[in-house]
């Protein structure tokens, strides 16, 4: 039951490194707090496993020191750090029953038998494994195995924190969401910190209180399932977060004005004298707004740009309007039901929706956030439908 | 859908049966057909139903020679296993080393019976052999023709030497084959590295294993080049084997009857520990409902 610090850390596969590509994890500082349920969310490549293989002490960083409270673990391997990982595809110990495979990490600390029986038995209830207890764990299906790969590190009360490294990867659907439940109420009953590896955005915000967003070996942004919808900290966590991902729009000035693609964009004074002062450097300059919230109207209107029609993806109650503006493709969701322009359609972008990203990174600016809509609030995506 | 029965498809069977026939069927009816004859001469002989099996299984020397067979294979069998798996355990992953140490390992199992044999006379001699000599040196009588310890511990020695490659290079494979993720598992769940053997390398030997331990037991079962060539049998009987006393009995008495019978029940015997030791093992895989803590 302890703080993980991560302070500095990097790591690379190569024994030499010099450039920031040869990082598998480039220099992070993070701290994981005690009794947090956790997602650490990223494409594949990005890091994740070797972040997780560090905590547990598989893997030994190459800078930087991990912290378990105010002690450096860097050098104490897996067994003496007292922490609990689950990983990708099933690891049971075939010629043990169930059981044995549930009490193996209990009996090999010493636990006492009896102590060990009730553990397994909790365990095994809350994973519905209790009527494959004397089985062989060689007999199993892929999904069992991996219920009891889970079971492993649910057993041990008194971990640090139980890691898990895309754990759902080998179970259906079905059961999928029913497991995912179920870690989250294990997690309520034994507040024991529980980190979990996914690229699933779904996944993550269903499992975890907080998300960490990890994009080329580093930690772009950590906050709730919310703040990540509503304010990227950086482009990706736009792209990444959201179906569809958020929409960027290069922009420059032109006649003290802000555009895109030669189309005049209203935005906030602020934020155009922030755009301004970005410009003068060599930054690149971002807008980036959700598709939720961009407006669609089929006539011209203040403030609205002319944008010609891409495609349109019917989803059900709603659908993904595809705009192009220029060279650029922008994505729009419209509610079902609205009969939409054929050729040219215009759109506005609020610009209290607006996020404004300097080189990749949101920059905030007083003003540019006077109201907070959430992805599911009043706001969502709605506007044009009263302006058209 | 109407199946169509059309039965001169069994005539495709035809060339595998010939095959068959001619690789395993008629040697092996030759076999049987003198075991219950008494051929006295190409032109005269009678048949004498299954008194060469009577005979064969009630002679003394013979059984002698199998419970010698017997306690030769068990012992090689007792040896080579475990010191295959520990070598296997010791041979480097990977890089050159590797690659070094597997040639060096599979040296041993290129080299042929007589030669094997060759070689081991020879070392074991005690005027110019290594170990022969050292040995004496040392102050031990060592001789192989007249201890017949002496001559069972260098045969065994010989075989182990011979044969051990074989069992490590096929843990080596089985080894090579655990993902590493087991490994990781087990550093997570804070197993000794006995449990790590016990619970996760042992049970992905076993079907290697299964495969080397019956190469092996037939192998071994049917041993006479390299005795032969070293001790020649003896001293006395006491290294006389099963497929050397055949050999006596066919070739140098000539006697066609009893060493066709004597040929069919070594067959026999092998087939039948073959199939106990894959049997016994195969169930020992099976789910047994109802074993470990109560649920």
């Amino acid at each position: 039951m302890v703080d993980i610090t991560l302070s500095g850390l990097a790591h690379s596969y190569q024994s030499s490194p010099s450039k920031d590509e040869d990082y598998a994890i480039r220099h992070m500082d993070h701290v994981w707090e005690q009794g947090g349920a956790y997602a650490l969310l990223g494409p594949s490549g990005c890091g994740k496993s070797t972040l997780l293989n560090i905590m547990s002490g598989l893997l030994a960083p190459s800078q930087g020191d991990v912290l378990f409270d105010d002690k450096r673990v860097n050098q104490l391997p897996p067994q003496e750090r007292n922490i609990a990982q689950v990983f990708q595809f099933p690891v049971v110990y075939d010629t043990m029953t169930v059981f044995d495979n549930l009490a193996f990490p209990l009996r090999n600390t010493g636990v006492p038998e009896a102590q060990i029986r009730e553990r397994v038995h909790e365990v095994a209830d809350a994973l519905e494994l209790t009527s494959h207890l004397k089985r062989k764990a060689r007999n199993l299906t892929a999904d069992e195995k991996q219920k009891v790969s889970m079971g492993r590190g649910l057993v041990r009360s008194d971990v640090a924190a139980i890691l898990f490294d895309e754990p759902l990867t080998v179970i259906d659907p079905q059961l999928k969401f029913k497991l995912r439940r179920k870690l989250k109420e294990i997690h309520q009953r034994f507040a024991v910190t529980m980190i979990y590896v996914t690229h699933d955005q779904l996944e993550a915000s269903t499992f975890a209180d907080k998300i960490a967003v990890m994009y080329e070996g580093q930690i772009v942004q950590f906050g709730t399932p919310r703040e990540l919808f509503e304010r990227p900290a950086h482009t990706f966590v736009g792209y990444f977060i959201g179906s569809p991902g958020m929409n960027f729009l290069e922009v420059d000035m032109a006649d003290g004005q802000v555009v895109c693609q030669g189309s005049p964009l209203a935005v906030d004074e602020s934020v155009q004298m922030a755009i301004e002062k970005a410009l003068s450097g060599t930054a690149t300059v971002k807008l980036g707004i959700r598709p939720e919230f961009v407006q669609v109207s089929a006539e011209p209107g203040e403030g609205f740009i002319e944008v010609s029609m891409d495609q349109c993806q019917d989803l059900g109650t709603f659908s993904i309007l595809s705009v192009r503006l220029g060279q650029v493709v922008l994505k729009a969701r419209v509610e079902e039901g609205r009969t939409l322009p054929a050729q040219r359609a215009y759109i506005r972008f609020p610009p209290e929706h607006l996020g404004l990203y300097v080189d990749e990174y949101r920059v905030e600016i007083g003003g540019i956030h006077n109201k907070e809509n959430g992805p599911h609030g009043e706001g969502n995506g709605l506007h044009g439908e009263e302006e058209a | 859908m109407n199946k169509v029965r059309n039965n001169s498809a069994w005539w495709l069977v035809l060339p595998m049966l010939a095959l068959v026939t001619f690789s395993a069927i008629v040697p092996l009816m030759t076999v049987v057909n003198y075991s219950v004859q008494d051929v006295l001469d190409p032109h005269t002989r009678y048949f004498v139903g299954v008194e060469w099996f009577v005979d064969t299984l009630n002679n003394p020397g013979l059984q002698a020679a199998l419970a010698r067979q017997f306690a030769f294979s068990l012992t090689i069998l007792a040896i080579e296993v475990p010191l295959g798996i520990g070598v296997a355990l010791l041979m480097p992953k990977r890089g050159w080393q590797a690659s070094l140490v597997l040639i060096l390992v599979t040296l041993p199992l290129l080299i042929p019976w007589n030669v094997v044999g060759s070689i081991w006379q020879i070392f074991t001699r005690g005027d110019i052999g290594l170990m022969g000599w050292s040995l004496r040196q040392l102050g031990y009588p060592y001789n192989i023709t007249s201890s017949s310890i002496d001559a069972w511990a260098t045969i065994i020695l010989m075989d182990v030497w011979h044969w051990t490659s074989l069992i490590a290079l096929l843990c080596y494979s089985g080894l090579q084959a655990i993902p590493e993720a087991y490994y990781q598992a087990a550093r997570i769940d804070r197993a000794s590295r006995w449990a790590v053997f016990r619970y996760i390398q042992l049970p992905k030997l076993t079907n290697v294993l299964v495969i080397g331990v019956l190469l092996r037991f037939m192998h071994s079962f049917m041993i006479y080049a390299e005795p032969f060539v070293l001790t020649g049998g003896g001293p006395g009987s006491s290294t006389t084997f099963l497929s050397q006393s055949l050999a006596i009995m066919a070739t140098a008495q000539f006697d066609v009857g009893p060493s066709a019978a004597f040929s069919l029940i070594y067959f026999l015997i092998i087939l039948l520990v073959c199939w106990v030791f894959y049997t016994a093992i195969m169930n020992l895989q099976k789910d047994r409902r109802g074993e470990g803590p109560d649920a």
